[in-house]
């Protein structure tokens, strides 16, 4: 049996999956949240930070390609998992009341499929810049001047975006799962590579707690803020001017030249 | 006192099974469960109906064999003992108490509350074991042995095989058997020849049976009359992962002595 086989085809072997691209996911996670905290800088400081990771296609589409590798194989070991976890009690019993178990772990498969469908929206929200769904109009046109170039308006998108009631709810939601799922998540991920004994498994515990939470507060500001309009508002006045501006066809173009 | 019981009756693997109610003759409060339903079962018979067949042998709490969901929880109400070892004090007056076998697709139901759990011989037939010379018995301290390390494998060593691990699982995984197992060997010096293949063999005997995987729900360890701990679990990991690492080992070439 090769390693490779060993992985793929047995039940504990997918349990490495999972956790091996659960610690990357976690990775992943931290340095998007310090990425987007920057919003509460001035506009130039994410737009500058945003314009540098689009001057780096070679970096940008290396993490996007594995990103998306590493979600691949998170889904495709839980979907495996989950049919055999299920096959396994074909009838179940008289009182489902479960014993012993916390409900976030019970729910693990639910919240992580719901933090895919989010993905899928931010991924269409602000990477794609589809139009039809976010409530405001074409972000795509929504443009600034950064040293003399023209660069995308990151920061006039985010406050745009969540000033949107139902996005903002629907973001904090998905921060509320990813919560859930990682108050779990964390810890199960160090009984999968058994890095664990009795002395370090309430310190786990303690760190997936604090971890989930701190994650939470992180991200869950940014589109409450925002909503509240405690950051951004005077901002968000004077992009929407533009950005309705730029958008009539009936409107000369704008000053910017190509 | 009398009790009323809610039992899972089936003729048979093959035939459809269902609820049926019994009252119970008068009780003493201080009959173990199983002799409650000795007690019960000669109220049925006296009928000249069939009792309901169960599982029991020591009734000492030491061999594994007495199961029963009871009230939803394996061995009933109480943490670290057997059904043989639950007492009807335990249950009020009048209650009704719903008794159903383990369920899962690797215990297969014999009948009523008997189920098959050769599955647990087969993986224990697959590496549960050391090879050692027969003969008069060693030396008792001719192995030296850590304090540390007889104590944990001592305490994997308690388990006895009963499955309530596996019925109380959300996905009927038989992984603190299979961990408890290998660590119990593990742990000792004379169990390390064999450590490695030992693992991976009793892993893959564990997925070929049908079990489903670990979440780290730890409803095992709370209902383990034995009180297991997942700990063993990580171990289980760490040492499969191993196992792995190291890969097979080497033919030698030719093969043949001299
Ligand atoms: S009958 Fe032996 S443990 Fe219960």
């Amino acid at each position: 049996m090769s390693i490779v086989s060993g992985i793929l085809n047995s039940s504990l072997g997918k349990k490495y999956i999972m956790a091996g691209t659960g610690a990357l996911l976690f990775a992943f996670v931290i340095a998007h949240l310090v990425g987007n905290l920057q919003v509460f800088g001035p506009p130039e400081l994410i737009n500058n930070y945003a314009h540098f990771l689009q001057s780096k296609p070679l970096m940008v589409w290396g993490a996007r390609i594995g990103l998306l590798v590493i979600v691949g194989l998170h889904v495709w070991s839980a979907v495996q998992l989950s049919v055999a976890n299920r096959a396994a009690r074909p009838v179940s019993y008289h009182d489902t009341e479960p014993y012993g178990s916390t409900w976030q772990s019970r729910y693990m498969l639910v919240s992580g499929l719901v933090i895919a469908a989010f993905i899928a929206y931010h991924l269409a929200h602000f990477t794609a810049l589809l139009p039809g769904i976010n409530g405001v109009g074409d972000f795509s046109k929504l443009k600034t001047e950064l040293h003399g170039e023209e660069a995308r308006d990151v920061y006039g998108m985010m406050i745009l975006g969540f000033q949107v009631w139902w996005v903002a709810l629907f973001y904090m939601v998905a921060q509320a799962l990813l919560f859930i799922h990682l108050s779990h998540g964390l810890a199960a991920m160090f009984q999968s590579f058994g890095l664990r004994d009795h002395v370090w498994w309430p310190r786990i515990q303690i760190f997936a707690k604090a971890a989930s939470i701190a994650i939470f507060i992180g991200y869950a500001l940014i589109p409450a803020t925002i909503y509240l309009r405690v950051v951004g508002t005077d901002y968000a006045e004077k992009v929407k001017h533009s950005m309705v501006e730029s958008a009539a066809p009936t409107k000369p173009a704008s000053k910017e030249t190509h | 006192m009398k009790v009323k019981l809610k039992v899972w009756r089936q003729k048979s693997r093959n035939t459809p099974g269902e609820f049926r109610t019994y009252e119970s003759p008068g009780l003493n409060e201080n009959m173990s469960f199983l002799e409650m339903l000795d007690v019960v079962n000669e109220d049925i018979a006296n009928r000249g109906e069939d009792p309901i067949a169960f599982d029991h042998d020591c009734r000492e709490g030491i061999c594994g064999t007495c199961s029963c969901v009871i009230n939803g929880k394996p061995h009933g109400p109480h943490k670290g003992v057997a059904t043989c070892q639950t007492y009807m004090r335990s249950f009020r007056d009048g209650d009704t108490i719903v008794v159903e076998p383990w369920r899962a697709a690797a215990f297969p139901i014999i009948k009523d509350l008997v189920v098959d759990r050769s599955a647990f011989d087969r993986i224990q037939h697959a590496g549960g074991f050391i090879s050692v010379r027969t003969g008069a018995a060693p030396d008792a301290n001719s192995i030296p042995v850590s304090k540390e390390n007889s104590d944990l494998a001592m305490d994997a060593a308690q388990c006895i095989g009963c499955g309530a691990c596996v019925a109380a699982c959300k996905n009927a995984s038989a992984m603190l058997f299979v961990a408890a197992k290998v660590s119990h060997l593990g742990l000792l010096p004379q169990g390390q020849p064999e450590r490695y293949k030992r693992v991976k063999a009793m892993v893959a005997q564990m997925d070929t049976e049908g079990f489903g995987s670990c979440t780290v729900t730890g409803s095992c360890e709370a209902v383990c009359p034995k009180e297991i701990s997942l700990d063993f679990i990580a171990r289980m990991n760490r040492d499969y992962g191993l196992a792995l690492l190291k890969g097979e080992p080497k033919k030698i070439a030719g093969g043949v002595a001299g």
